[in-house]
Order: structure tokens, then C-alpha cells, then sequence
């Protein structure tokens, strides 16, 4: 039988916000434990909340960007559930009436081929503490730092199919998080955290099968794999003539395989009710209007933008309009060297590449986007070729300095003085004659045996058209 | 010197009669002799009482001195009071230092008020009896055998018997109201976000309001001018401004109309407390107002509704006594589900632990709509019926409790009998209106209550209204101490 | 409505109670009573009135986004049944 999968996203994110949702201690990672946690945050008796105005406007800019609708009245509720890093007992969440409702959000494919996946609501939450496992004389030790930090939960609807479209998913709402600015949307520090429900059913049928939620994916390739493993796992029960539980599973990625949370299989009964200390967020248009007027130029804007006025591929604009960084190195990059096409090359191509290699993001290239159009603009010029171009940007790379000193220090000048190339292919036929002959019998490819002897002698600065003309001419005659 | 109000004894003070420091060793030497067999206070500040009197009296010196400056208070022990116990009435709580003040006991610091200590009270605010407090009841000081009500009976008492010049309390279906009226006091519960819930334990975050227990309405307005205000910390504290609420009190009372709800001269209620009540407000129409009944016709649903809300938003709030990070810890928990259980099963009562599971089966699945939503709507039927009545009339007066305070232990073998008590008090809070509840009269040498509901934030007036009739009569003079 | 013993555990298991025998048949008794209190709302139509959850029809008020508190961990944790290394600790939390 065939298989169709069904996928709905829940994704975490942590908005950038300065202090926590409901108290004014500081949001910043990495300070020791519980030195951000106030009495609100440690729920002390008769502390009361007040909610971020900024976490708000990040929600609402959110909201705009995914094109959804905006609650003009949300109401916070209260979810209940004990957990020692929950500390009222409760959650402070949005139910019924989330700040953003329906919106939606379109995905790149590899192929380029795009589709658009609905987002059923955004809503604010507080995220909760963390509980340290190692010893504590074998117990469990309690840090509240990040207790209360807001986190925007966006959820999507079941409309992914496979998970390739979960990841490009994801990597469209990472995208847009960074162009707003709402979030560092850093996966490896918990700053957005994806949970994935996952169901099959038999293909060409509308029915959802039952579904798992998988939980602790954080990296865009464990997305893949944990979907991907539950799946092949989901088919592989039904197959066998067995029964999907509807169930809580975590990824462990050592494994590459999900299993189940018993702890969490107790049905929950979150008891959600208005939350009583907080009134409802009333927003009118003019409030709307102010955070519109704050939104980026978006990615699927920008991207089209790069083919108009770059005439950039859709694939080149896809990509490089993906990262905001990225794209925002590229356009210094063409407007300071006044070639689109290879800067476009050198961003995806060798710059990209050497960051990948060393772990770095664009934002700290140690190359910046002025130098690399100084390559650029000599390769442009001729007075490098591509190939040396290559050299002079390791040189870069390494911090020798940039183009044009670089260039000039090692002498990597192109030779397109006529007179010596002719000189130094004039000294090549004469010192090859049995290659000569190869030519002359009608073996062409010995062409290259020539480019290869002069660029040598030339140290590779002679200007290879020129070359090449000049020996055809020669071995012609 | 004990026996004279907070107003009178403001005035004293100004006038030199005599100092702080004097007036506070005489109210700690009364709460010395009356203390142990009324059981009013849990905690007395002795040492704290007399650094602030000296300091008041200091200020005084220098010129710095205001009406409340040097005046020995007690708050109810549910306002957080930094480095003193607030325990809340509950186990849960014995051993919790609060590390803030409230803004209520920040704002009477401010003023230069002296605290004399922490008042008993229900367990979390949860009682008509001073019963379920971890500290034992409080007796009444007009006849030790009775209940003082509740929850604030330890605030009540202590002003009855002078064991304070007035007391900070809180009202969530009647917890400042009805013990006023057992004791022969003045108790105010403002308008739902007049005062500041900051660093008030939470009992019913939509009902909490913090209110005053005093001698006098003048007493009180005194004491809401400290407390009243727009505090930033409490979302849902009001940004209407704050008045002078003694300015109104002298105005005259002519031309005023007050309704009286047919629903509570009703079956239940004592003869004799009804003729007190009708006596009193015969009062009113010689002081120049006009009588007409109103109808509150959803006011029989209130302790239903009520019994609904007021659960189900305390068993969240009380979510966070988990023995994590402050308050009771069982013993050598075996793991964390035993943590939890017997830290709250050994930490709250059994009236606390009653309410906890009435709320939660009321927010639990498949019953929500039929109890948290149904009692909402309630809500707003009993409000719109005020709105209704408010059109026609300034004030809504009736008893404050069906009789005169009970005997200690006579009603506790069914809650539901317990909750009744609170019968014409639960409406207003439901409402969110202020009320109040002054003493009119004696039944069998045991005060009566009237209950006095205004429109929202009008507190000034119900002062008014209170303090002329206060100025005719001499119901809250009476008092057990003599 | 009344209360099964049932639902008691159920409820007490949600409020993280843990009731004696004793204590879970008083407290099926009482809440059935509390029950019927409560029903008496049942009798009155409100088909066409909308929940009122706060007496005041009034906004809620947002605050500045700007870091206001300070480290106050040690004052805190003075009063902590359990703490160690800045860390409240409670029994191992098994996941």
C-alpha cells in the first residue's frame, strides 16, 4: 500500500525581548542559575503580572508578516500542570483567543517549486525553567532563569507531507523570524524549538490517522530524521496489523529513534481558564498600522526583487534572499563591485563555503562585503583571473590583507601584455616539438599540454584567452 | 487612650496629647493581656511597632508628621510584610518570611503608620468563621464563646477590642463585611481595583479586593486615603483617580435615594436583625433620604456562581504551594508525586484542600461550560441587575448576614450551610461594587450589621452616607471593652 | 449531581491531593453537596448572555520592555525548603 504522511508543526520561539513577559528580569543566556528570577518569577505569594508591551508588538509583527488575522482582543489563559519548573502551577498561555489567528506562510522546495502551508495561530506564552538532571545527591536541581522568558508558539496546520516540506518549513519561519528581528532564532541555545505531529494514512484517503507528537528536535537536520524515522515506524505498526497510540514521543538523535514519554502518557487535563490576574489585550488599528509600518522588506519580496533588479536565476534569489545577513551582504557586495551575477557566485560559492567550513555566520565573515568586491572588481577589470582570484581570496581569508594589496605583494598581476605571452608561447613550441607534431597531425587536445606549459611559466597570471588565441594562431601557421 | 477611633486619636497625636510611642505601648500592653484568649493576632511586632512609633513621633518633631503618622495599625496576614511571617492563616505558610511588602503595607509605611503585628485569620481567606485558620479560631470579644466571623476575624476582633487603632483586612465574598458586623465595627470593601493586590496572597483574583476595619466611617476614609491608588504592578488596579475620600463625609444626606432588595428581606433572615436593619434605615429618611425597594432578581444565584468562580480561580492560585521553593515541605519525599501530594495534603487544610478540588472538577474537562462558564454568565446577570437598580438609586442598603454572630463550632458539619453565610454579601464582589457594612443596633447585647453597596468607585460617597448616619447615632460606639 | 469516589481520586490525583479513605468518602459527601448548590444556576436560560470573567470591562495595561530587577537569588533562596549551588532541588525528576 502507499503511504501518505501528515505533518502539523508546533514551533517555540523565544522573542528578543529585553525582560520576561509578566515581570521585568532580564532574559539574557547563560547568567548562573536562578540570578534571573525574580518573585514573580518564583511565583512568591501575591505577585501579580504585567504583561511586555515589546512581546506584544514582536507577536502582532509576526502576525502581519505570515499575512494572518490579528486578535483585537486576546485573552492570556491559564494551563495547570505540575512540574517543579513550572513554578505557579500554571501556564500562562493564550487558548481561545490568540493574538494571531489564521495566517499563512509559503515554502521553497529544493526543486524550487514552492507551496503554501497554513499556520492555524501564533499565540504568547511564558517558556518555562529548566530541571538539571546531573547529581545533586540524586536529586533533581531547579533553575528559573528562563522561567517567564515569552515565547511565541506557532502552530501550523496539518498541510505537510513529507519531511523535506517540515524542514523547508521550518528553515521559511527561521527566515522570517531573523528579517523581523523578533528572535535570535538560535535552535542549539532552545531559542526555537520545533515539536512535530506526525500521521500516516493510506494514500488518496482524507481521513487523519492517529497521530504522535515528537518533541526535542532541535536542528534543522533532526527534523528530517525524526519525522522520517517515525514514519518509516508509524508504517511499519500499521503493517504489521498493529495500532498508532496516540502518544508523547521523544527523538533521542544518539539513537535516531523516538520513543515513548511515559511519564506523559497520563492524560493531561490542563484546566484551561481565563487568567484572572491579567485583563484582555484590547489592540485597535492604529496600534496595528504602527507595527505594520515597521516590518522588513520579507524574504518571497526580496527574492523577486533579486531577479528583477539583479537579474538573478530564482534558485540564486532564493537562496541568498533566504538569510537576511546573507542577502544583506550580497546587495553591498553588487552594489559596491557592479556585477550581480559574480557576486552572487562568490557569496554562494567560495565565501559560503569557507564560512560552512569554519562554523562562522555571514555576520562574521572575516572577509567583508567592501573586500570582496575589491576581488570582485579585479577580476572584473582583468586584471586577475577567476583562477588567481581563488588565490588572492584565501590570502584574504587569511587576513593578509585585501585585493589589491594582495595582488601586488605576490605579483598575481595578469599578463596581458602581448608581446610576453607571445614571447613565452614562441619558447614553448620550440622547446615541445614532438607535441608540436601531435598538433599538426591533427591531435588538437595537445592544445592544452601548451595552455598548461605557459601558465606555468607564467605562474598562472597569463591571460588565458590571449594565450590560447596566440597558440592556435601559431601551431596553425 | 485605646478606645478612641483612628480619627480621634490622629487628631490627639497632632495636638500633643500624647506620643506614638505612648499609644503604641498601650495597645501592645492590651494585646499582652487580650491576646492569648482572643487569639486575634498570630504575630505582634513589639520591636518593629516601637522603632516606627519613635521614628513617627521623630518625624512628627521635624514637622513631617500626616493624619496617619504615628497611628498603630494591624494587617491582616495575608499582606506580605517583608522579614515578618505571612503565613496566611495556613501550615503551608508557618515558616514563610515574606521577602517583599505589599504595596498596601508599602503605602502605610509611607504614611508613617506603626504595625503592631499580623492578624488571624481563614486559611487562605477561605471561611466565615475565623475557623479554618492553622492558628485556631478567634473569639468574638463580645461573647468569647462566639465566632468573630470570617475570613478577616483576626482584623475584626483586634479593632473591636481595641487592640489597634484599624486594620488592614481583604474581602472576597464578604471576608471584610460580614465579621464587621459581628463585632460592631466599620468595615469597607472598596471597588474591585481601588486598592492595589500587590503582595496580597491570592485567594480569588477577580473577587480579591483589600478594604479597611475601623471604629468609624471617618476612620476608614482616613485609612483608604493611604490605600487607595493606581499601583503599575497590579494589572487590573483601576486608573481612576483616587480621592480624598474624607471631603464628602459632612455632605448632607438629603435628596438621597436608596433601594432596598426585596431578595434580602427575605425567609432567612433573623426578625430581630430585620427590625434593627428597618430601624436604621428609618434613620436615613429622617436624615432627608428617600426609600424604594429595588429588585436584585438573580441575587438568590450569586453564592452559586460564586461557589463556582471563586474555587475554581483559587485552585490555581494555590498551584504554586508545591514545597519547591518556599513554604511547607513534607518530609523525606520518596519522589516527586509524594513531594507534591503530602506537602499539600499535610500543608493545607481541609476547607482549603475543599475548595481546591471543587474548583478544579469545575475547570475539568467535560464540565467547564456547564459550571466556569454558566457561573460567568451568572456573573454578568447579577451585575446588570446592580447596573439596573443603580439607575434608579445612589445606594443599595440591607442586612450585612442573616443574624448576629454564631457559636464556634455550631456550623461546621456542612459547608454548604457555612457558604449560605454569606448570602448578601457574594453579589457585590461578583459585581466588583463597593460596600460596606456598619454597626445598627444590638440583638441580644450582639452587634448587627447594615450593608451599604454604591456604584463603582464610589466610595466617597458610601462614606458619606455612613458617616451621617455615624453623626445621628451611636451603634459604633458601643463596644465590648469596657 | 453527585460525587463518586472515582472522581474524587481523579481530582485529587489532578490537584496533586492525596486523601485518606476517610477523607475521600467525606469529601464525595460534601462536594455533592457543594454540587447542589451550584446547580441551582442551571435554572435560569443564559443562552444569550456572554461570560463575564472580570467585573470591569477595561484593557490591560502593558509595561515598558526594560530590565527592572536585580540578582536577589541568595535573599531568595534563604527561605527554600532545599537549595544547593544556586539550585532549588526537589526529587529526582525522572523524564
Amino acid at each position: 500500500m502507499e503511504w501518505e504522511t501528515v505533518i502539523g508543526l508546533e514551533v517555540h520561539v523565544q522573542l528578543a525581548t529585553a525582560s520576561k513577559l509578566f515581570s521585568g528580569t532580564s532574559t539574557e543566556f547563560g547568567a548562573q542559575p536562578n540570578t534571573q528570577a525574580n518573585i514573580y518569577d518564583l511565583a512568591m505569594p501575591g505577585t501579580l503580572p504585567v504583561l511586555n508591551a515589546e512581546a506584544l508588538r514582536m507577536a502582532v509583527k509576526f502576525g502581519l508578516a505570515i499575512d494572518a488575522e490579528i486578535g483585537k482582543t486576546s485573552v492570556f489563559d491559564r494551563k495547570n500542570y505540575f512540574y517543579p519548573d513550572l513554578p505557579k502551577g500554571y501556564q500562562t498561555s493564550q487558548l481561545d483567543f490568540p493574538t494571531v489567528g489564521k495566517g499563512q506562510l509559503v515554502i521553497d522546495m529544493e526543486d524550487g517549486s514552492q507551496r503554501t502551508i497554513g499556520v492555524t495561530r501564533a499565540h504568547m506564552e511564558e517558556d518555562a525553567g529548566k530541571s538539571l538532571h546531573e547529581d545533586f545527591h540524586g536529586k533533581t536541581g531547579i533553575d528559573l532563569n528562563r522561567a517567564g522568558t515569552p515565547l511565541l508558539e506557532i502552530v501550523s496546520e496539518p498541510d505537510l507531507r513529507n519531511a523535506r516540506e517540515a524542514v523547508a518549513y521550518l528553515k521559511k519561519l527561521h527566515s522570517i523570524i531573523l528579517y523581523l528581528g523578533i528572535s535570535d532564532g538560535d535552535m542549539s541555545q532552545g531559542s526555537m524549538r520545533c515539536d512535530a505531529n506526525v500521521s500516516v494514512r493510506p494514500k488518496g484517503t482524507t481521513e487523519l490517522g492517529n497521530r504522535t507528537e515528537i518533541k526535542n528536535i532541535n536542528s534543522f537536520r533532526f527534523v528530517e530524521k525524526a519525522i522520517n524515522i517515525e514514519v518509516q515506524r508509524q508504517i511499519d505498526i500499521i503493517e504489521d496489523g498493529g495500532k498508532i497510540v496516540q502518544e508523547t514521543r521523544l527523538y533521542d538523535a544518539d539513537k535516531n529513534e523516538t520513543r515513548s514519554m511515559r511519564s506523559k502518557e497520563v492524560a493531561n487535563d490542563y484546566r484551561y481558564f481565563p487568567e484572572p490576574d491579567l485583563l484582555p489585550i484590547v489592540i485597535d488599528d492604529a496600534y496595528i498600522e504602527s507595527v505594520r509600518t515597521t516590518l522588513p522588506e520579507l524574504p518571497d519580496i526580496k527574492k523577486q526583487r533579486f531577479q528583477d533588479e539583479y537579474a538573478l536565476s530564482e534558485y540564486d534569489a532564493m537562496i541568498l534572499s533566504s538569510d537576511l545577513s546573507t542577502a544583506d551582504y550580497f546587495e553591498e557586495v553588487a552594489k559596491a563591485c557592479g556585477d550581480a551575477k559574480l557576486s552572487a557566485n562568490w557569496v554562494m560559492g567560495d565565501l559560503q563555503a569557507s564560512l560552512n567550513k569554519d562554523e562562522i555566520s555571514i555576520s562574521e565573515s572575516p572577509i567583508s562585503s567592501d573586500a570582496l568586491a575589491g576581488l570582485i572588481k579585479r577580476i572584473k577589470d582583468n586584471t586577475i583571473s577567476s583562477k588567481i582570484a581563488k588565490t588572492v581570496f584565501e590570502a584574504m581569508l587569511a587576513g593578509e590583507g585585501d585585493a589589491d594589496s594582495i595582488i601586488e605583494s605576490k605579483g598575481l598581476k595578469q599578463v596581458t601584455d602581448a608581446g610576453a605571452i607571445e614571447k613565452m608561447v614562441d619558447e614553448v613550441i620550440a622547446n615541445n616539438p614532438a607535441q608540436v607534431q601531435q598538433f599538426k597531425e591533427g591531435k588538437e587536445q595537445v592544445i592544452g599540454f601548451f595552455v598548461g606549459q605557459i601558465m606555468k611559466a607564467s605562474q598562472g597570471k597569463a591571460n588565458p584567452a590571449q594565450v590560447n588565441q596566440l597558440l592556435k594562431e601559431k601551431l596553425s601557421s | 487612650m485605646i478606645e478612641l477611633g483612628l480619627a480621634p486619636l490622629s487628631r490627639a497625636l497632632a495636638n500633643g496629647e500624647f506620643s506614638s510611642v505612648e499609644l503604641t505601648q498601650a495597645y501592645l500592653h492590651q494585646i499582652a493581656q487580650e491576646n492569648s484568649d482572643l487569639n486575634a493576632y498570630v504575630t505582634v511586632c513589639e520591636e518593629l511597632a516601637l522603632s516606627q512609633a519613635r521614628a513617627a513621633d521623630e518625624a512628627r518633631s521635624q514637622g513631617n508628621a500626616g493624619p496617619l503618622t504615628g497611628i498603630p495599625i494591624a494587617h491582616k496576614d495575608l499582606f506580605c510584610t517583608q522579614g515578618i511571617r505571612t503565613a496566611c492563616g495556613s501550615k503551608m505558610l508557618d515558616n514563610f518570611i515574606a521577602p517583599y511588602n505589599a504595596t498596601v503595607v508599602e503605602n502605610f509605611i509611607k504614611a508613617g503608620s506603626v504595625t503592631l503585628g499580623k492578624t488571624n485569620m481563614d486559611e487562605f481567606a477561605m471561611g466565615s468563621s475565623n475557623e479554618t485558620s492553622f492558628y485556631g479560631p478567634v473569639k468574638n470579644p463580645w461573647d468569647r464563646s462566639l465566632v468573630p466571623g470570617g475570613s478577616s476575624g483576626g482584623s475584626a476582633a483586634a479593632v473591636a477590642a481595641r487592640l489597634c487603632a484599624g486594620a488592614t483586612a481583604t474581602d472576597t465574598g464578604g471576608s471584610i463585611r460580614q465579621p464587621a458586623s459581628f463585632t460592631g465595627i466599620t468595615g469597607l470593601k472598596p471597588t474591585y481595583g481601588r486598592v492595589s493586590r500587590w503582595g496580597m496572597v491570592a485567594f480569588a483574583s477577580s473577587l480579591d479586593q483589600a478594604g479597611t476595619m475601623t471604629q468609624s466611617a471617618e476612620d476608614a476614609a482616613m485609612m483608604l486615603n493611604v490605600m487607595a491608588g493606581l499601583d503599575l504592578k497590579d494589572s487590573t488596579s483601576s486608573d481612576t483617580a483616587a480621592e480624598d475620600y474624607t471631603k464628602d463625609l459632612d455632605k448632607p444626606l438629603a435628596g438621597l435615594k436608596i433601594g432596598i432588595p426585596t431578595q434580602h428581606f427575605s425567609e432567612g433572615l433573623n426578625a430581630d436583625v430585620e427590625k434593627c436593619i428597618r430601624e436604621a434605615i428609618a434613620e436615613f429618611e429622617k436624615l432627608g433620604a428617600t426609600v424604594r425597594e429595588v429588585s436584585l432578581d438573580n441575587s438568590h444565584l450569586s453564592v452559586s456562581a460564586y461557589y463556582v468562580i471563586a474555587p475554581a480561580e483559587a485552585s490555581a492560585n494555590l498551584s504554586r504551594y508545591d514545597g519547591v521553593r518556599y513554604g511547607y515541605r513534607c518530609k523525606d519525599p520518596v519522589n516527586l508525586e509524594d513531594m507534591y501530594k503530602r506537602t499539600r495534603s499535610e500543608g493545607f487544610g481541609t476547607e482549603v484542600k475543599r475548595r481546591i478540588m471543587v474548583g478544579t472538577y469545575a475547570l475539568s474537562a467535560g464540565y467547564y461550560d456547564a459550571y466556569y462558564i454558566k457561573a460567568q454568565k451568572i456573573r454578568r446577570l447579577i451585575k446588570n441587575d446592580f447596573q439596573k437598580a443603580f439607575e434608579e438609586v445612589d445606594v443599595i442598603m440591607g442586612p450585612t448576614s442573616p443574624h448576629t454572630a454564631f457559636a464556634i463550632g455550631s456550623k461546621n458539619d456542612d459547608p454548604v450551610t457555612m457558604y449560605l453565610e454569606d448570602i448578601y454579601t457574594i453579589a457585590v464582589n461578583l459585581a466588583g461594587l463597593p460596600g460596606m457594612s456598619i454597626p445598627a443596633g444590638l440583638v441580644n447585647g450582639l452587634p448587627v450589621g447594615l450593608q451599604i453597596v454604591g456604584k463603582d468607585f464610589a466610595e466617597a460617597q458610601l462614606l458619606n452616607v455612613a458617616h451621617k448616619f455615624q453623626q445621628a447615632t451611636d451603634w459604633h460606639e458601643k463596644s465590648p471593652v469596657n | 449531581m453527585s460525587i463518586e469516589l472515582g472522581d474524587v481520586e481523579n481530582i485529587a490525583h489532578l490537584a496533586r491531593l492525596d486523601l485518606t479513605e476517610k477523607e475521600k468518602e467525606e469529601a464525595a459527601s460534601s462536594m455533592s453537596n457543594i454540587l447542589n448548590l451550584i446547580d441551582q444556576m442551571q435554572s435560569v436560560n443564559t443562552d444569550d448572555v456572554a461570560p463575564l470573567a472580570h467585573a470591569f470591562d477595561t484593557a490591560q495595561r502593558l509595561r515598558e520592555d526594560k530590565v527592572t530587577e536585580t540578582d536577589q537569588r541568595d535573599e531568595l533562596q534563604k527561605i527554600a525548603p532545599e537549595a544547593e549551588d544556586g539550585l532549588f532541588l526537589v526529587p529526582k525528576v525522572i523524564e
